[in-house]
């Protein structure tokens, strides 16, 4: 028998709007009404703006290890633009841009980087999970989630953001492999920014695309300029349309570059060279963004301005919002636990806030 | 010797091993070029190369179960995993796998690796990368466990550790790895794993303890008039029966501090040693001051969970007014 070719492999990369402003009118065409890309870019600005303020307060000692988002916002922004408000989003830590689209307050992400738990429990929508630390664990969640929706009948999705190395992770196969075999409607989205701490993209994977790992598990599949918002906006709707209709899931590889450190207790020059760095900062969404815009007379310097000091006053007021909001009282640590606390850890807090556990178990001794 | 914190001994000990010997080989998360996020391998990817300082895929059941691999090949992996809350997805590997090659095979394959795991809170971390899980190894038999409280400790413990037949964790307190330094010799030294160490000695009390607790005892010692010994453990499992002995035989009182949650934890196997070898030496309870059964908060009530000083201190005055 003559050895055949069984199958032929194909991905597709889309670009809309390119680092020179170059803007695709046909794939572009009714994708984000204008009123729309201006909000957009507001959004993407206030986002690297807490950034920097951020990373400022990280370095004088009034927040914890910070991971900035700088350079990634257009990836989760284009995700919660295109979905519904019911659509769960489940993300892990640099998709601050997508969470605050959805309603999520500063002061949440604020919060649970000044190490306190209260960041989660924000009035926030129901339908955005709290940041998922461990890497690669939250695509089985929203697997699930998805599959919740499936089973009662209803067309929420769930759309899902990690990164270039969690497709090293076991789960993430896990979750491919349960999304598309059971048919799942979820959106896998892969922020491919080409480092994993200091570890080179080749290492997590050395195919010519993280997107055709979605071919392995029989889905759909494709690659978008992830610093291309149009791009995304345009990915996303199409994953989302396949897996409201058909239940299917879909792998979006979106290829972006996190222009800052990995967060503040890294330091990427040890690693990564500046010249790598500074092509990139070319390629950043809030620049091409503007040209575009600029290009429409949407946009102008004037308008900058005024906005550069909107975000200002939004971003610092969310920061003392953040700041005087008076420290968790120590009980919190065992209030939720369970949902009825066990007696016995009943009076571990209440040793913990008058003397020691010993003095209890003492006075208990002594009591026999 | 040497002036040296936690973070240089452990480096000296790795540069000491892998040029003796070439089975010996590092592998884990930014290891390599970045010299590890705690800067533990500092130079050694520059050092020796990427064929023995090897950065891996983001997977941390992947560099435990290569690792398993490597040493059932004969070589001497050490893996890193990066903090303590990522050892989870490794967990099968370690003890479905590692803990128990040598028993299934009845000694035809064994797995003679060092897990290196940064270990415990107290430096304003996120969430998951202050646990203390040294309790869930110990309950795992085939394993070995140890975690050391100073920079002399750490280079001789590590060597013991690399050199032994079976897998070992090794556990190093964050708290610990720049808070101070003590002359450590260049030359090499082996501290024997399952040894523990009197760190000072006394007559009315004995308190035993490991890691970064070891610290916050010193402290509390230093405000007391009482005359205590303190054991730091320094290796887990298997624990040195012995000298908790012959220390509680001697003083009749104990207090254990550990910052890992109370129940089930390995304070409550001290106490339990302790009732089986030492009842009719005992003048009071031996208490635990230790974490909570809780999860381990973030960081801005950190400090309320782990025993500092002066719950430890409130233990000691509790035992001697039983």
């Amino acid at each position: 028998m003559p050895i055949k070719s069984i199958l032929k492999l194909e991905i597709e990369r889309v670009s809309i709007l390119d680092e020179h402003g170059n803007y695709d009118e046909k794939l572009g065409a009714g994708l984000i009404p204008d009123a729309d890309i201006v909000k957009l870019y507001e959004a993407m600005s206030s986002c690297r703006y807490l950034d920097e303020v951020a990373f400022k307060l990280q370095r004088s000692g009034r927040m914890g290890t910070y991971p900035q988002n700088m350079g990634q916002e257009a990836t989760s922004l284009a995700a919660a633009y295109v979905l519904n408000q019911d659509d769960w989003l489940v993300t892990c830590y640099r998709e601050n841009c997508g969470l605050f689209w959805r309603g999520v307050p500063m002061e949440a992400i604020l919060l649970h980087w000044m190490g306190d738990e209260r960041g989660n429990a924000m009035p926030r929508p129901h339908f955005a999970t709290p940041i998922a630390v461990p890497i690669g664990t939250q695509m089985l969640h929203a697997t699930g989630l998805a599959w919740a929706s499936k089973y009662r009948g209803e067309k929420q999705i769930a759309c899902t953001f990690f990164g270039d190395g969690a497709t090293s992770e076991g789960d993430f196969h896990e979750a491919a492999n349960f999304a598309a075999n059971l048919d799942i409607p979820v959106v896998f989205c892969c922020q491919n920014n080409f480092w994993a701490i200091s570890v080179p993209g080749k290492i997590q994977c050395s195919a010519p695309t993280v997107a055709q790992r979605g071919i392995a598990y029989g889905m759909p599949c494709l690659q978008v300029d992830g610093n291309d918002i149009f791009a995304c906006v345009y990915a996303v709707k199409e994953a989302a349309e396949r897996a409201r209709k058909e239940s299917r899931p879909t792998f979006i590889e979106m290829v972006t570059y996190r222009l800052g450190d990995h967060t503040t207790a890294d330091d990427a020059r040890r690693y990564r060279d500046q010249a790598e760095v500074d092509v990139w900062k070319l390629r950043d969404p809030l620049l091409r963004t503007r040209k575009f815009m600029e290009s429409k007379k949407l946009w102008d310097s004037s308008k900058e301005d005024a906005m550069r000091q909107r975000i200002e006053v939004e971003v610092n007021a969310a920061v003392a919002r953040s700041e005087q909001i008076v420290a968790p009282e120590v009980s919190d640590v065992f209030n939720y636990t369970f949902a009825e606390l066990p007696s016995d850890l009943a009076q571990q807090r209440d040793s913990m806030q008058t003397h020691s556990l010993a003095s209890e178990a003492t006075v208990r001794s002594e009591g026999h | 010797m040497a002036n040296l914190n936690l973070v240089q001994a452990i480096n000296l000990a790795l540069i000491q091993e892998m040029e003796k010997d070439d089975r010996v080989l590092l592998l884990g998360e930014d290891v390599g070029v970045n010299g590890g996020v705690f800067r533990v391998t500092e130079g050694l990817h520059a050092r020796f190369g990427a064929r023995r300082v090897v950065d891996t895929p983001l997977a941390e059941s992947g560099i435990i179960g290569t690792s398993i691999g490597l040493a059932m090949a004969g070589l001497r992996p050490i893996p890193e995993i990066q903090f303590d809350g990522f050892l989870g997805p490794a967990y099968d590997q370690i003890c479905s796998h590692a803990a128990r090659m040598r028993t299934r095979t009845r000694g035809a394959f064994t797995v003679p690796l060092t897990i290196r795991v940064p270990v415990g809170g107290g430096i304003h971390a996120p969430e998951l990368h202050s646990d203390s899980p040294e309790a869930i190894y110990s309950h795992q038999p085939g394993l070995k466990v140890v975690m050391p409280s100073s920079p002399y400790d750490a280079k001789g413990l590590l060597i013991s550790s690399i050199r032994d037949p079976d897998p070992v964790i090794f556990f190093e307190p964050k708290r610990v790895y720049r808070a101070f330094r003590e002359e450590v010799p260049e030359d090499e030294y082996t501290i024997p794993i399952g040894k523990a160490r009197v760190v000072c000695e006394g007559t009315e009390l004995t308190i035993v303890s490991w890691g970064a607790s070891v610290l916050q005892c010193m402290e509390s010692i230093e405000k007391s008039s009482r005359s205590i010994e303190l054991i730091d453990l320094r290796t887990i499992f298997p624990m040195d029966l012995e000298a908790i002995e012959a220390s509680v035989r001697k003083t009749g009182r104990c207090v254990v501090v550990h910052e890992a949650p109370r129940t089930g934890g390995m304070g409550a196997e001290v106490a339990a040693q302790i009732m089986e070898r030492c009842f009719l030496y005992l003048e009071a309870p031996v208490q635990r001051v230790t974490g909570f059964d809780t999860i381990m908060p973030y960081y801005k009530l950190e400090l309320s969970y782990m025993p500092d000083a002066n719950r430890i201190s409130g233990a000691i005055e509790d035992v001697f007014s039983f």
